[in-house]
């Protein structure tokens, strides 16, 4: 309790890690808390994946401005630091006249949003392009710039970054409430108390809770689930865009989009919930997404289905990020980031770290900082390592298959147990290494992958699967 | 006078390789050694060969093949041993990621990378149950949700605690082994349930099993809902029949049978595949679409008992033998398919061709059916009739197939229907 940390920040979703790594390698000290085992086990794991451009976004709003500026530097991030991206374009169909009508305002408003390449296209134009969309499919806006990401590295990668430059993360730890003060604030935390001049509210579906600690009352968040389905990776042939539907005044609506982990997604729903930790799927939210499948790309449903999940959006009443800088309490929330925060993060880390600026914080780019982190190269169109000769004469492990439908090898599983931010559980696992996320869902490799996270976590298998005996 | 790609062949390529030791992969192999066929190499991903058996402790498995009844593991040695005697090498730990439709097989292993161009590759990569994911079942995702595959290899392989009270899901044959290994990990087996209405096991194994675990059987029951955020807190059912919901709470769920055969490799190779069985089309001799491709076993129709696998494993080594013996392996599977009419679900082989008759045809079915009459037909013309005992879902029946000889190749499909 003797340290003061020049920033303390509440939660280590996407956006909490991307300010982390942002202020640490400006020579601050920082330190994350985040109630969870893992980093990005919030809202930053359960999405769409998409680097979106920002092209229908409320023009003028904080959000446009934002993702639309973290488009540019998440792209370019990823590829220093060998994230998959692929730059695949997103084709916005209309499927009746009133859609129809819609699409040149929806050109309008991507200009307005300062983005210039999306176009109208025709119908035949739309199917040359995807050939196995459903019937009825009509004209539609090409937008090229949309991309898919993988958002798990994403996180990982800034966190990587994060403690790299020195931040601490202090993981299984939860702020439950602030006591202010004139130079210092003291956060009490579940296992404790922590010092820290700043705060920063990067804490998601709580990030309202958070900015009540510090007596505002500005929004609420809703939580709105977003249901989605992964078809096998033997779909990915069937699309080459993510197929965007005609938005509403609620929601993007369902898309089908290819992954970058050669799957095929489609989703999410959207369900305004009260309960912030309700991430079950239901039959209702299945049923709408095959029917919505069905209809968009029919020969996907001939295809089987590898997994299905739920992710739930911070929303908010006035339906922009809630960045808000209050100076005299030396407090700054980044809170409500609600369904383009993977793309915005990067920019939202820029914008609070200027914001800080402004209020007098002195930030100097440290020179000492080492090359960026190489990280794991889980996606289908980079060279995965059981397909390099090199690395497994250099270490066999990484020829021996573990995971057969991921191709996930022994030596990516060792290494994520003992990374920088290690993985602590099989959750962690799947994320950085795929193992365990295919077609089987384990029927081949769970033993083995279990017992290897256990030896290499020196954690119990019971306590990994919460067997209470 | 081979396959296609003589021209790349080089002297360390075999003959022929076989993609999966399992039942039907090691016969195979055992039996093309017999015939004289070498090199042969089977290679298997696993680092111990014999395929699901490894890790299926009861007895039962060898009757139908070997003519002695062992336990899976010592079945898996005793068809390693085979097929090595017989001349056959073997590689584990060696996964094939890709057969290319030339003929190119390009494989990874601890030593390294590889590319085989054999004559013939014979695919026996077998087949997976579905996992709760394809079957769409809502709700949260906790721990503690198995198939048998898993759960079979987390307790004999590698004996991890599993919890403390399951349900099973399905009543196959696999389903009741589950129940036995849950018992062996000290699991208590709250209920078996299936959609429907009745057990599709042997009467027999199903009594004996229910009378020694003493385990409710639910028919005409879906799940429709896992329940737990971290670990699996109940398990929810419809009974199809009144549409009334319950719950039942347990800390493990095992989702049993439901067979998809692993079929990305033979599907990337661009063989034709039927829809019914998920498998690759082929004839009787497991001549798939694609030249040089053979399949046997549980990927080409799911899922047999392994004496089935390995019987059909060395069938296909029969023929294959005497095509390679012939000169005669650059042929795409030809001949009219093989269509069924529901309840029916497949038929294999999925193609025929009157110079290739099988000994029996595999039928599936979709319901329960009584003592029905099949009824062979090609334009309206009736090939055969043949009476078939009560039908199980899940579970093959077999028909005489001499009808194949008068199949006419300009007539069109075959149709299989009940009468
Ligand atoms: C269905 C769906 C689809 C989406 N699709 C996309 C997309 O395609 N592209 C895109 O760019 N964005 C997308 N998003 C949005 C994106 O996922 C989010 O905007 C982003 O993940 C938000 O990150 P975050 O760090 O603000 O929140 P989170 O990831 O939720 O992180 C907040 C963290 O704070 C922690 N925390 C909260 N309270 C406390 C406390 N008191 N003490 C300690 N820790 C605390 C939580 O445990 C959590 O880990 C989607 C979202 C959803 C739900
Ligand atoms: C839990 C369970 C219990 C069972 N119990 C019984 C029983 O009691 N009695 C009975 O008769 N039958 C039983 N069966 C069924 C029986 O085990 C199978 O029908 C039989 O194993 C099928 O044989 P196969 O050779 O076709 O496939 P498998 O046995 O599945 O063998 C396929 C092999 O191919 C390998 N492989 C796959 N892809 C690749 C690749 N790309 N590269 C390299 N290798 C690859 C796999 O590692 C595997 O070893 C059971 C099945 C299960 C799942």
């Amino acid at each position: 309790m003797t340290e003061v940390a020049d920033v303390a920040i509440v939660g280590a979703g996407v956006v909490g890690c991307a300010i982390a790594r942002d202020l640490a390698r400006h020579g601050l000290a920082v330190t994350v808390i985040e109630r969870a085992a893992d980093v990005g086990e919030g809202t930053s794991k359960a999405n769409t994946a998409i680097l979106h451009t920002g092209f229908d976004t409320v023009p003028g709003s904080l959000e446009s401005r934002l993702v639309s500026r973290g488009h540019h530097l998440c792209a370019a991030y990823a590829e220093e630091v060998g994230i998959a991206v692929e730059p695949t374009g997103a084709l916005l169909v209309a499927w009746d006249d009133e859609q129809e009508a819609a699409l040149p305002g929806l050109v309008e408003k991507a200009r307005a949003n300062g983005y210039d390449a999306a176009q109208c296209i025709d119908a035949a134009e739309v199917r040359r392009r995807e050939p196995h969309l459903g019937p009825g499919a009509r004209s539609g806006i090409e937008v090229p710039g949309e991309s898919i990401i993988d958002p798990w590295s994403l996180t990982l990668a800034l966190a990587t970054e994060a403690v790299r430059a020195n931040a601490a993360l202090r993981l299984g730890s939860s702020v439950e409430g602030i006591e202010e003060g004139d130079d210092e604030h003291v956060l009490v935390l579940s296992d404790g108390r922590l010092r820290a001049r700043w705060v920063i509210n990067a804490a998601g579906l709580f990030s309202d809770r958070v900015d009540r600690m510090f007596g505002h009352d500005g929004f609420t968040v809703t939580p709105r689930r977003g249901q989605l389905i992964v078809f096998d990776k033997l779909a990915r042939g069937l699309v080459s865009r993510i197929l965007l539907p005609v938005p509403t005044e609620r929601s993007k609506g369902v898309l089908v989009s290819p992954t970058v982990w050669g799957n095929v997604l489609v989703g999410p729903t959207a369900e305004d919930l009260e309960d912030r930790g309700d991430t079950a799927t239901t039959e209702a939210g299945i049923a709408e997404l095959m029917r919505a499948g069905r209809a968009i790309l029919p020969p996907l449903l001939d295809e089987e289905v590898t997994a299905t999940y739920a992710g739930l959006r911070a929303a908010t009443a006035d339906r922009d990020y809630q960045i808000r800088l209050h100076a005299t309490q030396r407090y700054v929330c980044a809170g409500g980031i609600r369904s383009t925060g993977l793309t915005g993060s990067l920019a939202i880390a820029e914008h609070v770290a200027d914001l800080l600026r402004s209020a007098g914080v002195v930030l100097d780019p440290r020179g000492d900082l080492g090359p960026p982190p190489s990280m794991p190269a889980l996606g289908e169109a980079q060279r995965r390592p059981y397909q390099r000769a090199d690395l497994i004469e250099r270490d066999p492990e990484f020829g021996r298959l573990l995971c057969h439908c991921e191709r996930a090898t022994v030596g990516e599983v060792r290494d994520a147990c003992r990374s920088e931010v290690p993985a602590t559980d099989l959750a962690g696992v799947r994320r950085r290494t795929r193992a365990m996320n295919g077609r089987c869902q384990g029927f081949y490799c769970g033993a083995e992958v279990v017992a290897l996270t256990a030896a290499e976590t020196g954690r119990s298998v019971g306590e990994l699967t919460r067997v209470d005996r | 006078m081979s396959g296609r790609s003589d021209g790349a062949r080089s002297p360390a390529d075999p003959d022929v390789l076989v993609v999966g030791a399992g039942p039907a992969g090691l016969s195979a192999a055992a039996e093309l050694g017999r015939l004289g066929i070498a090199p042969v190499l089977v290679v298997d991903r696993e680092p111990e060969p014999g395929g699901i058996p490894r890790h299926c402790h009861h007895a039962g498995f060898g009757l139908q093949d070997l003519r002695r009844a062992m336990s899976g593991p010592a079945y898996a040695r005793r068809l390693t041993r085979l097929a090595a005697d017989s001349g056959a090498r073997l590689s584990l730990e060696t996964t094939v990621t890709r057969v290319d439709p030339s003929g190119a097989v390009s494989l990874v292993s601890p030593s390294g990378l590889a590319e085989l161009h054999p004559r013939v590759v014979l695919l026996a990569t077998g087949a997976r149950e579905r996992p709760r994911s394809a079957r769409l079942v809502p709700g949260d995702r906790p721990a503690g949700v198995f198939t048998t595959g898993q759960l079979q290899q987390w307790v004999h392989s590698h004996h991890l605690p599993v919890g403390r009270r399951a349900v099973v899901v399905g009543a196959e044959h696999v389903s009741f082994s589950a129940a036995l290994t849950l018992r062996e990990a000290g699991v208590e087996t709250a209920a078996i349930v299936t959609d429907l209405p009745r057990h599709q096991t042997l009467g027999a194994f199903a009594l004996a099993s229910r009378a020694l675990l003493r385990i409710p059987l639910l028919t005409s029951t879906r799940v429709v809902a896992v329940h737990g955020r971290g670990r699996v807190s109940a398990v929810e059912f419809e009974d199809r029949i009144s549409g009334r919901r319950r719950t039942i709470g347990v800390d493990t769920v095992v989702f049993t049978g439901d067979w998809v055969p692993d079929h990305e490799l033979v599907r990337r190779a661009g063989t034709r595949m039927d829809p019914a069985t998920k498998g690759p089309l082929t004839d009787g001799g497991g001549q798939t679409s694609v030249i040089g491709i053979v399949a046997a076993g549980n990927l080409v129709h799911p899922a047999e008992t392994a004496g089935s696998a390995a019987l059909g494993g060395r069938r296909v080594a029969q023929r294959l033998a005497g095509r390679l013996r012939r000169g005669d392996v650059g042929r795409a599977v030809d001949g009219v398919e093989v269509q069924v009419d529901e309840p029916l679900a497949w038929a294999w082989p999925g193609i025929v061709r009157p110079d290739d008759v099988p000994v029996r045809v595999l039928l599936r079915t979709s319901a329960f059916t009584g003592r029905r009459t099949v009824s062979v037909e090609q334009a309206g013309r009736v090939l055969g009739r043949a009476r078939l005992r009560h039908a199980t879902p899940n579970r093959s029946l077999s028909i005489p197939g001499d009808w194949v000889a008068d199949v006419d190749l300009l007539a069109g499909p075959i149709e299989l229907r009940l009468v």
